[in-house]
């Protein structure tokens, strides 16, 4: 078999992600590049949440806690112990996949609603904790001394910097999410999606499998936390743990089709898109919230499968080009 | 002795803002009960109830407790057509559907309301007089609201064991399938339930108003204490609900006795995610 046709799943994906990239670089606006910067940081978030989510079926609504928490993890190191910033990201999601093993342990072995709601409860637990936790800074959070950015060529360049590793991450994103979807490991996580008890008479260890796909969905929103805050400047609980944001990163997955890899990447993009066009729209910026809402509404009731899925149900052509 | 004068002062509060909570939940935990649906746009509903208290009371200059009685009213078809709308289409998907689907409807209400009454915080001045109990201050406003809330919680206890629908209700609870096979109309049985949901959330929010300042933003925080409370209780289980708002509002009455007034929500938290782990049908069991 020739090399593009084994991994023919992963075109659609790598030009898409590029595409983005390349946008702001060719028009060379500052305004475009800060757009591209939010829509990779929401794929690459949408991607890991589409491993536990698509993969592994499980429902998860504090996705944003391990954002949150690498990103705090990591501030902590850059800001008091002087860390580079990509040891400070490699740091961040290593503390938010071991955060994920630990939940996971715990946690995974609940079903469907309970598992939904425990993961708002441990949303909710970690942000009024650290708005307690004064190694962290409590309610006021970290802020970055301005120096930490002479490092990196000024505050300007720092933000050029910012937006070259969201791209690498958003790479990294979806090759991770390719090869858990085509390996033995993500089989398993499928079966555990369409029967967990079939499953595991077939031979899967559901919860180490599940475990790993937990850690696996986590490390990367750590690894993003770190990178956006330091970009912002500083950290504080609301902006760290915003429950809504783990709603929307369901929305993304949603809206493109869940449990696949081209999926979570239309559905950042797309729901990027349309909230900056309808937030500057002069019509629909009051109620922008409600068309969002309807547009989910009218997605869940009628196109459940998400764009992809749908796309993948009309033709086995499609079902061959879109992994 | 200090802190036992707070603990006298706080309290009595906690315990009766229990009530309310209990009330809030209880519409949750009914929905979830009947239907195994997460109910994510419960808290918008118990902003608009508090809402409705400001616009009877500051707007038409009822009684705000009068008001009660259309904000039910109101409540209950709001439900129904959210049902109908939103829920009964997905009504046997997936868990991700029904809790995507109200989150929704949580958006579209959330969307509206913030245009058409900003998210300035409103303030319904309104108030009765104090009863002394000793070192005890019992606030009018408080009082009331828990009486209200308990003579709800009856008047759902009597419904759900004494009249026809109710009985309709804990059948298709109980088993969907043998319920419509009886010739119960599930549908419409699951309309009303919802619809009843949605009532008690409007009821206790229109409680809340006339004690605390809100805007449409605040009932997300009374939806997570009604998740908190839920699993406390039991889901699906509306009197143990009741208790569950108990238990939490003795925590909010004790703690700050002892500790920051901040912590209060790390152990509300806490406590959910630990009952949720050890005891997942909650302290006084599940739905049968």
């Amino acid at each position: 078999m020739k090399l593009w046709q084994r991994y023919r799943g992963l075109i659609l994906p790598v030009i898409a992600v590029a595409a983005i990239a390349l946008w702001p670089v060719i028009t060379g606006k500052p305004a475009d590049r800060e757009s591209a910067f939010t829509i990779l940081k929401a794929v690459a978030l949408a991607t890991s949440l589409n491993i536990l989510l698509g993969y592994t079926g499980y429902v998860s609504f504090g996705h944003i806690v391990f954002y949150g928490f690498g990103g705090y993890v990591g501030i902590f190191l850059l800001s008091e112990h002087g860390w580079s910033l990509y040891s400070s990201m490699l740091a961040g999601g290593i503390a938010s996949g071991i955060l994920a093993f630990l939940l996971g342990k715990a946690i995974l072995h609940l079903r469907g609603g309970y598992f939904a709601l425990a993961t708002i409860g441990i949303n909710e637990a970690m942000k009024a904790f650290i708005n307690n936790f004064d190694l962290f800074g409590g309610s006021t959070g970290i802020t970055l001394h301005f120096s930490i950015y002479k490092l990196y060529g000024g505050a300007a360049q720092a933000l050029q910097t910012a937006f070259y590793v969201s791209i690498g991450l958003a790479f990294f994103a979806v090759l991770l999410s390719y090869m858990v979807r085509t390996s033995k490991f993500g089989l398993g996580l499928l079966a555990i999606r369409e029967n967990e008890d079939a499953a595991e008479v077939m031979g899967v260890f559901a919860p180490n499998a599940k475990t790993w796909a937990y850690v696996l969905s986590a490390i990367i929103p750590g690894m993003i936390g770190v990178l956006f805050f330091f970009k912002n400047g500083n950290v504080e609980p609301h902006d760290a743990f915003p429950l809504h944001a783990s709603i929307e990163l369901l929305v993304m997955v949603m809206l493109g089709g869940q449990g696949t890899v081209l999926g979570p990447i239309l559905g950042a993009f797309a729901y990027q898109g349309m909230r900056g066009y309808l937030v500057t729209s002069d019509f629909f910026k009051d109620i922008q919230l409600s068309v969002s809402g309807a547009l989910l509404l009218l997605i869940v009731l009628f196109i459940p499968a998400g764009a992809v899925g749908w796309l993948r149900q009309r033709s086995a052509l499609l079902r061959r080009i879109l992994a | 002795m200090q802190q036992i004068n707070l603990l006298l002062l706080s309290l009595p509060d906690g315990i009766l803002l229990g009530f309310v909570y209990g009330l809030a939940a209880m519409g949750l935990t009914l929905i979830w009960g009947v239907m195994n649906v997460i109910n994510l746009s419960h808290g918008p509903i118990i902003a608009l109830g508090m809402f409705g208290t400001f616009f009877i009371f500051s707007r038409l200059g009822l009684n705000p407790y009068v008001g009660l009685i259309p904000v039910a009213i109101i409540g209950l078809l709001l439900g129904i057509l959210i049902y109908i709308m939103a829920v009964h289409r997905i009504i046997n998907a997936p868990h991700l559907s029904s809790l995507l689907a109200t989150f929704a409807v949580n958006m579209i209400i959330i969307g509206l309301s913030t245009a058409a009454l900003t998210t300035s915080p409103y303030n319904v001045d309104f108030s009765l007089s104090s009863i002394q109990l000793g070192k005890i201050t019992l606030l009018g406003t408080r009082l009331a609201a828990a009486l209200v809330a308990i003579l709800f919680a009856g008047g759902l206890y009597l419904f759900l064991y004494k009249t026809r629908p109710g009985k309709f209700i804990r059948a298709v609870a109980n088993n969907r399938a043998a319920a419509e096979l009886m010739g119960i109309p599930s549908t419409k049985i699951l309309a009303l339930s919802f619809g009843l949901g949605t009532m008690l959330a409007s009821v206790s929010g229109a409680l809340i108003a006339t004690f605390f300042p809100f805007n449409i933003l605040s009932g997300g925080s009374y939806e997570l204490k009604s998740f908190v409370i839920g699993v406390l209780g039991g889901l699906g289980n509306p009197i143990g609900a009741l208790f569950g708002g108990l238990i939490l509002g003795v925590l909010e009455g004790i703690i700050p006795a002892f500790l920051e007034a901040s912590w209060v929500p790390v152990i509300e938290f806490g406590l959910f995610v630990v009952i949720i782990l050890v005891r997942p049908t909650g302290l006084f069991g599940a739905k049968k």
